[in-house]
């Protein structure tokens, strides 16, 4: 199903970032945040890609799902972490998957019960159900105590290395191209390319577009459980529609539906994010008029060399 | 009873606002089928326009508010102009993910920008200006009306008569005039439409004018009746008016009208109960549940796909 | 636009060159003490981190002035968190690791400390609040400070208030449902109010950026209490005075510390009148060492203080004053000696850090009169 070569890709990513990992006590810290935050955008954008770029479905609450998954991981590691009294070294390389797993699933979850009954909406109707959704998860966790509500979550462990994002990052990448160059993916890109034209060829479109958001809303989540244990602490403020927007424009600036596009203009916003950072409060002005200019000049996405052709969205 | 009377009138006057706003982005889909993010910070700039405008033209009386308000009105008729012209027309024919990108970027730039610019600033400031007497005052004359133990605020009925009348103007542009015609032609078949002789860019440009100048009257409305601006101060009433313009069945202007009603009625009534925290969480639970029965919003009708 | 963009590249240039001569300078001079700050310069806070940002320059301008510390001169390296969640960490982690800062004065705002601060304990590099009055905030590890005071404290402070003072039976709660800071004090405040047997008739919430209070203010006018208490900032707290007023509210109206800035009054104007709250400096205060910090900040900046600035001007001097007491610029050596700070002389009164490296320092309570912040009474802690 898939192909040999995108296989050996895989294994070829996990080693260095394992190789790599490795030797991350011998790299600047700060660098190696920047790398970290670099590994978590491309599986937000990737799984994002997914639901936008290959269905043609268009979601606005893809930090909603982060959310869902930031939170479910950090209370798994900070509650039931100090009580299993084991090494460190034990909780970063079993309990600290285990929790990334526990986000994925319940993001996918919520991602099943938010897109079965809202998919049969269209294009901007369902954009505007997912920010609803998004909002709705900030606003329910803000009022929660448990999770420490408005002040946020605080004391969580700094589990997340390089390894994991990038093995993550690779995983994703993986699994979504896998999908689309399976016999059963081919279904996703007619639903993206020509719905109704999808829908007369005998495919269960609905059933199709529900898959993309279950996958895309899973990797959210994991993605939401590595930035929990970067940062160390959660805020439901940082996973508003502002967020969501981030990893929208990661995946319009690589074009719609492109893997390579994608991942490459995740790495180019979350370094120029920081590049511009020395501009001081000049920075997002800046960004802004990038942006602009980005698009006004390629607006076709950055990156065009791969042989997919632009869809209409 | 008397607090149930009061939320309302509370809600109404709010509901107004947002329909000013919603109005904007409905009719730009209507046409364009994308949405302008960047309308937010037109309704943002429609403010400062207001306040720098004001002390010119007089703020503090009936004419001068009224003057305010359509100074305010045009400036941002014509940034709703350019802003289409230079950053949207490029992209014409383009995906409308890919416009709506630039829009980000164009709605980024303008808040950011007035943060750093010295005149706007980074700060609250307020929206007041400077009387004869030497005391601040409002952009109109200002009482309390009281009806047993409701309060009305002065501000609050300028709002409702100026949504009024702006709408029953747009109504009369929209379903009256040659080009309102042609807005309406557009919206229904843009190739036809340029087909039969319609000047497409002509009616687009004429479309933001429009929606911006109702965003203006909305951002000087709203200052007036919470007397605080900043540059970031478009973002959430934006997306409130979004919610709107969809809820009425984004396309349509009475959909945008009423949808502006009911989201302010909804927070305010959500508002004064115990379930407060939760406001914008049950408008958008809201929005989702009607949005699952009626798909194309309360008043918009479901376009039949054509292959 | 096009002129914006100009202007825009004319600026990067100027910055550009500012930024060459600032290394030029660096290299010539022997190497300045580090010292990091990150706040929020822009976003929807802008106005805390800024106005603390100009008491931090100001401090940083006169201990240069004067020669520096211990022989070298120091440097101020400031980071922006916008304002926004998941900025703090990067930024403090750039901080302590690529600018090499010995010590750092941040973030006002106690959301955005609890993200950064953590970052700098496990680097080893003392933190000094100038704001962030969250108990959660020094509660992260032993190398955070604050040179405020606490949210426990000037909750229970306004009660008292609103018992011994106002003689208030009945009080009604409106407090932002977004922030720590509010609902913190909104907890103390209940607290106290038990103790002291205030009966808590109506509960509000609102979420930050809010500018309709309407339907709240209206919900608790119909319980009639005594006393508003409205812990918020300032931009939110302008707002809900003008309405409260409109709406027909006439009872006293409580808050906390972030009512302190002149936009509050621009905003309400004659309906900030009547209004109380604790403040950590009083532009009143008529010692002579706060009102040359006044009188020297206003002729900088050509505007007044606020509480912020006067608290980054000390938080910058603390740490300065620990690297003299210690004799050295090592992140140890400053948190050794910060952590024994004794009647430190600030402008915002003597500070003395407790075992829990909170300051302990006097508040003062001021009232709105005709647009002014006066000075009511001064409580100890």
């Amino acid at each position: 199903m898939v192909l040999p070569k995108s296989q050996l890709w895989l294994v070829v990513v996990l080693l260095v970032a394992g190789g790599v990992s490795a030797f991350s006590g011998r790299i600047d810290p700060y660098v190696l945040d920047v790398a970290m935050g670099v590994g978590i955008a491309i599986t937000q954008a990737s799984s994002l890609n997914l639901i936008n770029g290959f269905t043609g479905q268009f979601s606005l609450g893809h930090a909603g799902f982060m959310a869902v998954g930031a939170y479910s991981s950090a209370m798994l590691t900070t509650t039931l972490g100090p009580k299993l009294g084991v090494s460190t070294a034990v909780l970063q390389w079993v309990l600290f998957p285990a929790s990334l797993l526990l986000g994925g699933l319940v993001a996918a979850l919520a991602g099943l019960a938010v897109g079965a009954p809202s998919l049969r909406l269209k294009g901007d109707y369902l954009a505007i159900v997912t920010l609803g959704f998004g909002e709705i998860i900030k606003v329910i966790l803000q009022n929660v105590d448990a999770v420490g509500g408005a002040r946020g979550l605080v004391g969580i462990p700094d589990y997340t290395n390089l390894f994991w994002t990038f093995s993550v990052a690779a995983v994703t990448v993986y699994v979504v191209w896998g999908l689309l160059n399976s016999t059963y993916g081919r279904g996703f890109l007619a639903v993206a390319d020509d719905e109704v034209a999808a829908e007369a060829m005998g495919l269960n479109t609905t059933r199709y577009k529900i898959t993309a958001f279950v996958v895309g809303s899973f990797f959210a989540g994991v993605a939401g459980g590595l930035y929990a244990h970067l940062k160390g602490y959660l805020n439901p403020g940082g996973f508003d529609f502002n967020k969501s927007i981030e990893i929208v424009v990661m995946v319009i600036l690589g074009g719609m539906g492109r893997h390579v596009g994608v991942i490459i203009a995740a790495i180019v916003l979350v370094v120029l994010n920081e590049t511009l950072r020395s501009f001081g409060e000049y920075r997002m002005i800046l960004y802004s008029l990038l942006l602009i200019v980005l698009m006004l000049t390629r607006p076709q996405g950055l990156f065009t060399w791969t042989r997919r052709k632009p869809s209409a969205a | 009873m008397t607090e149930l009377l009061q939320q309302l009138i509370n809600g109404l006057s709010l509901g107004a606002i947002y329909a000013l706003i919603a109005l904007g982005y409905t009719m730009v889909y209507g046409v364009l089928r994308f949405i302008n993010f960047a309308h937010s910070d037109v309704f943002m700039v429609g403010a400062y326009a207001g306040y720098f405008l004001g002390p010119k033209l007089g703020a503090g009386s009936i004419g001068g508010g009224v003057l305010t308000l359509a100074g305010a009105m045009a400036v941002c008729a014509v940034l709703g102009v350019v802003i289409e012209k230079l950053a949207y027309r490029p992209l014409r024919g383009r995906s409308n993910l890919t416009v709506l990108i630039t829009a980000i970027g164009v709605s980024l730039l303008l808040q950011n920008t007035g943060q750093k610019i010295k005149a706007v600033g980074a700060n609250p400031r307020a929206f007041q200006f400077p009387g004869p007497d030497g005391m601040t005052r409002g952009l109109f004359p200002e009482t309390q009306l009281h009806f047993r133990s409701l309060t009305i605020s002065s501000n609050q009925v300028i709002v409702l008569v100026v949504a009024v009348v702006l709408l029953a103007a747009l109504w009369w542009i929209v379903h009256r005039t040659r080009i309102g015609t042609a807005m309406r032609a557009m919206s229904f078949n843009a190739t036809a439409s340029s087909l039969v002789g319609i000047n497409n860019d002509a009616v687009i440009s004429f479309t933001f004018a429009l929606g911006s100048a109702l965003a203006g009257a909305g951002g000087v409305l709203y200052a007036m009746n919470y007397p605080s601006i900043d540059p970031l101060m478009g973002t959430l009433p934006g997306l409130k008016a979004f919610v709107a313009a969809v809820l009425g069945g984004i396309g349509n202007l009475p959909g945008a009208a009423l949808g502006g009603l009911l989201i302010g009625l909804v927070e305010t009534l959500v508002s004064g109960t115990r379930v407060s925290t939760y406001r914008d969480a049950i408008a958008f639970a809201i929005l989702i549940l009607i949005l699952m029965f009626r798909p194309a919003g309360l008043l918009g009708k479901l376009r039949v796909e054509k292959v | 636009m096009n002129g914006s963009r100009r202007s825009f590249l004319g600026r990067g240039v100027a910055l550009g060159a500012v930024a060459v001569l600032g290394t030029y300078a660096a290299w010539a001079a022997p190497e300045p003490i580090r010292i990091g700050e990150f706040s929020s310069l822009t976003g929807r806070e802008a106005g805390l981190g800024q106005y603390t940002h100009m008491g931090v320059v100001m401090a940083l301008e006169e201990i240069n002035a004067a020669g520096g510390v211990n022989g070298r001169l120091v440097e101020v390296i400031a980071e922006d968190t916008q304002s926004k969640a998941g900025e703090s960490a990067t930024v403090v982690r750039k901080l302590t690791t690529r600018s090499r800062v010995v010590a750092i004065i941040g973030e006002g705002a106690s959301g955005r400390c609890l993200e950064g601060a953590p970052i700098a304990q496990r680097a080893g590099i003392p933190v000094v609040s100038p704001a962030a009055t969250n108990p959660k905030v020094t509660e992260l590890g032993d190398c955070i400070f604050r040179v405020c005071f606490t949210d426990p404290f000037q909750g229970t402070v306004m009660a008292k208030f609103a018992h011994e003072t106002l003689h208030a039976k009945r009080v009604g709660v409106l407090s932002d449902v977004a922030s720590p800071y509010s609902l913190g004090l909104a907890e103390f405040f209940r607290q106290r109010c038990r103790v002291d047997g205030i009966e808590i008739v109506g509960e509000q919430r609102f979420s930050g950026g809010d500018k309709d209070f309407r339907a709240q203010l209206t919900a608790l006018k119909a319980s009639k209490p005594d006393a508003l208490f409205v812990p918020s900032y300032y931009g939110d707290a302008g707002l809900i005075l003008l309405q409260a007023r409109q709406l027909g509210i006439t009872v006293p109206i409580l808050g906390g510390d972030g009512f302190e800035a002149p936009e509050l009054v621009q905003v309400a104007g004659a309906a900030a009148d009547g209004s109380y709250f604790p403040v950590h400096f009083s532009l009143a205060d008529t010692s002579p060492r706060s009102r040359g910090f006044v009188e020297r900040f206003t002729k900088r900046w050509g505007k007044a203080p606020t509480g912020v600035s006067a608290l980054g001007y000390d938080a910058l001097n603390l740490i300065v004053d620990a690297i003299r007491r210690g004799g050295s610029a090592e992140p140890k050596a400053i948190r050794g000696a910060l952590a024994l700070t004794t009647s430190f002389d600030g402008v915002t009164g003597r500070i003395s850090i407790d075992s829990e490296r909170n300051a302990r320092k006097p508040a003062s309570i001021v009232r709105v009169e005709a647009g002014q912040f006066r000075f009511l009474q001064a409580v100890a802690p």
